[in-house]
């Protein structure tokens, strides 16, 4: 059947799963919101109210689900306006394509109204990226995007349309979606260089990162660090995994890691890392990163392997396969010493936790919140978060019960990624949804409490309202000489509850514990639109404990007072 | 620091060239010289890259051209390929130097490309270190401006770089 290209693209968007989708219209994609219009039976559109929220909706409804996500931009602003949400989805490896209109062909490249150059600028943030120049390509270009998105180390493609395309015509007929491409498999001589070195170990560490977070692999993990006696940590992408009260599993590892996970790795004698890249924050000091330990590194990604610190054991390829394979052929093993030591580090840690709740004499701290967000969160609730101090709070002590039910910016570390991928988690899996952020963060995509209003998108937003930039508060404490430069945000006099109000969601300030575990559980009841929870908290509570930047686990900071002495 | 020559089979696509020397700019990757040209197939560009660098950043830069989705091939060429390069030079032409500057060419089988009474431009091909030498020879006579195109490389015997295992 004959199709216009704007048709055929949203015809091939439905041919490859996606239920919903996220975007804005504008003069350059006018067609294909005239084809959405046509099979909006279909395919539904979540208008946002910026182009960056739409970029991180469709980034929130791939993490949640592991389908891949689609956004929809026009031509020049509303492309440049995606740019830092691609780039969220690049750094963490998330499956997205991006849609953007363009000029027609004949006035490319002479700077007409709102004609940018979207795939030369974000060539260094897509995984790969297309300008269709022709209506032929058009289908199997959209097939291949999705399939560049999904297969190995998954990444965002962005397919650049100009209006023409849009507006031609030519035959449609519908294809089955592209396979992924194939995964190396790993070599047998790799697999039994990995055996050997795990059944010499005598102090386990299995390390998991986001590579594995998607897999499904908890429950086997799990099942082997019981066979060997090994003990479990995992990168911020790595979250949600493992459940968190697994006894096997110590919790995030690096800057602001679990005392008891960033030790164990230090003092382990072999680290198995699954879908992990080292990253600077996760290592502190490379030089002196478990140096007195062999490590293995499973990663689909050839480029990971020795990137950031060099590995005895690398095996690129299928995660899923090699790690099979290796624990066939390791034999089961008790390690008692090295049980007492970990076990030890977590009663450490748990003294730490309480020396600093005892401490606190605000009525209302980070930890109060989250044991109240863990005690009243129904079963599969999808947590996601902003960037800050709260995100690493939540890190640290939400607990989860299956896998893909954290959505937080990692690796770029995106203040205002929260609500978008909130929006679309919530589209996408129609799971209770709990936006964790800060003042911050929160105020700067704050106007996406529009999208929830307007498409009746229940959300529970806790804002942990501490007046300041947490985060880097707590640097310019430490390292600053108390320099509070451009962190205060207490002049600006947002009233957060009537904002919500303004936008027609409901607002409510609490001050203390109990107030808060009230307007958790009244705001979960909230069927038909979103819930704003202004919790106001103390300027001056830290992120504890923390390695101070470029410093190694030697310098963990574990106690602090409000002095930060 | 060794110096070595990586081959790159590209995808012939709008824009490849540029993925390849963004990802280079993006990653910090010094490269030495790159020549781009047709191939075998017209599928496919060859681009040879040359650079000087340690063992770390060789790894790297090929796991990362990898990665690349017009890439086909990506290889460290044999030390022992045959490397050629051109250049074409513009001499001062002094009638001292005249015989000088002639002998030197011929030694090196290159060519006159251009003479006029003040000014001659040589043209000459081989392997890099040969155009170092010849440059350096050069130098006493004045050179006026000078161009080099890079090396282009192929590996001994019948094997070829698309049918080598990865």
């Amino acid at each position: 059947m004959k199709l216009t290209g704007a048709e055929i693209l949203v015809r091939t968007l439905i041919d490859e799963g996606t239920t919903d989708v996220f975007g804005y219209p504008g003069g350059q994609v006018i067609n294909i919101y005239d084809a959405l219009y046509k099979y909006k039976d279909e395919l539904n559109h979540v208008l946002t109210a910026h182009e960056q929220g739409a970029a991180h909706a469709a980034d929130g409804y791939s993490r949640a689900t592991g389908k891949v996500g689609v956004c929809i931009a026009t031509s020049g602003p509303g492309a440049t306006n995606l740019v830092t949400g691609i780039a969220t989805a690049m750094l963490d490896s998330i499956p997205m394509v991006a849609i953007t209109g363009n000029v027609p062909c004949s006035l490319i490249g002479k700077d007409s109204f709102q004609e940018i150059d979207i795939t030369g600028i974000t060539l260094p943030i897509t995984k790969h990226n297309y300008f269709v120049n022709n209506i032929e390509s058009l289908q199997d270009t959209i097939r291949e995007a999705f399939a560049i998105a999904k297969s190995g180390r998954p990444g965002p493609v962005l397919v650049d349309i100009p209006k023409d395309v849009q507006v031609a015509t030519y035959d449609y007929e519908p294809k089955e979606k592209m396979p992924k491409f194939p995964l190396r498999l790993a070599k047998d001589s790799e697999i039994e260089a990995a055996i050997k070195l795990l059944n010499e170990a005598k102090r386990p560490y299995i390390y998991i990162g986001g590579g594995a977070a998607g897999l499904g692999m908890g429950q086997a993990i799990v099942d082997f660090a019981n066979r060997i006696d090994a003990y479990i940590g995992c990168t911020f992408m790595g979250l949600s995994s493992i459940p968190t009260d697994c006894p096997r599993f110590l919790g995030m590892q690096g800057m602001h890691g679990h005392y008891a996970s960033s030790m164990a790795q230090n003092e382990a004698d072999l680290i198995l890392g699954i879908g992990v890249r080292f990253s600077d924050r996760a290592t502190g000091n490379v030089k002196k990163y478990a140096k007195n330990c062999k490590i293995i590194q499973l990663d689909p990604d050839f480029s990971e392997i020795n990137k950031n610190v060099s590995v005895d054991v690398g095996i690129v390829g299928d995660v899923e396969y090699s790690f099979k394979k290796i624990i066939t052929g390791v034999l089961d093993k008790k390690n008692p010493e090295w049980v007492d030591r970990v076990e030890s580090l977590k009663a450490d840690e748990a003294r730490f936790e309480e020396e600093i709740a005892n401490k606190a004499k605000a009525p209302l701290t980070p930890k109060m919140m989250l044991d109240v967000i863990n005690e009243n969160k129904p079963e599969g609730t999808v947590i996601v978060t902003d960037v800050g101090q709260h995100q690493m709070w939540t890190a640290q002590y939400v607990k989860f019960d299956r896998t893909r039910r954290f959505v937080s910016s990692g690796g770029l570390g995106t203040m205002g990624f929260g609500l978008g991928a909130a929006i679309g988690a919530r589209v996408a899996t129609g799971d209770p949804t709990v936006l964790i952020t800060g003042d911050g963060s929160f105020g700067m995509n704050l106007n996406e409490l529009a999208t929830a209003v307007s498409h009746k998108i229940p959300l529970v937003i806790v804002i942990a309202d501490n007046g300041v930039l947490g985060m880097v508060r707590q640097w310019q404490t430490l390292f600053f000489n108390k320099h509070y430069s451009n962190t205060v945000l207490t002049d600006r006099k947002t009233d957060f509850v009537k904002l919500a109000e303004a936008f027609g969601a409901v607002g409510k300030r609490v001050f203390t514990k109990d107030e808060f575990a009230d307007a958790f559980r009244e705001a979960l009841k909230v069927t038909d639109g979103p819930v704003v929870i202004d919790a106001v908290i103390d300027k001056d509570e830290f992120v504890l404990p923390m390695l101070p930047p470029g410093g190694s686990i030697d310098d963990i900071i574990v106690n602090i007072d409000k002095e930060g002495k | 620091m060794n110096k070595f020559v990586i081959a790159v089979y590209v995808e012939n696509k709008f824009g490849v060239l540029t993925r390849v020397t963004s990802m280079f700019t993006r990653r910090g990757f010094n490269i030495d010289a790159l020549t781009v040209g047709e191939t075998e197939s017209p599928e496919y560009s060859r681009i040879t890259i040359s650079l000087s660098g340690d063992g770390y950043a060789r790894e790297q830069l090929i796991n990362q051209l990898r990665k690349l989705f017009n890439v086909r091939k990506v290889e460290v060429l044999e030390p022992d390929c045959i490397k050629r390069e051109l250049m074409l030079i513009k001499i001062e032409n002094r009638p001292e130097h005249r015989a000088d500057i002639h002998y030197a060419a011929d030694a090196y089988r290159a060519k006159v490309v251009d003479y006029t009474n003040d000014g001659m431009c040589i043209e000459v091909t081989g392997d890099p270190t040969k155009i170092d030498a010849f440059i350096e020879i050069m130098k006493p006579y004045g050179i006026i401006e000078m161009c080099r195109t890079g090396i282009v490389a192929l590996e001994r015997g019948k094997e070829t770089l698309l049918g080598k295992e990865n």
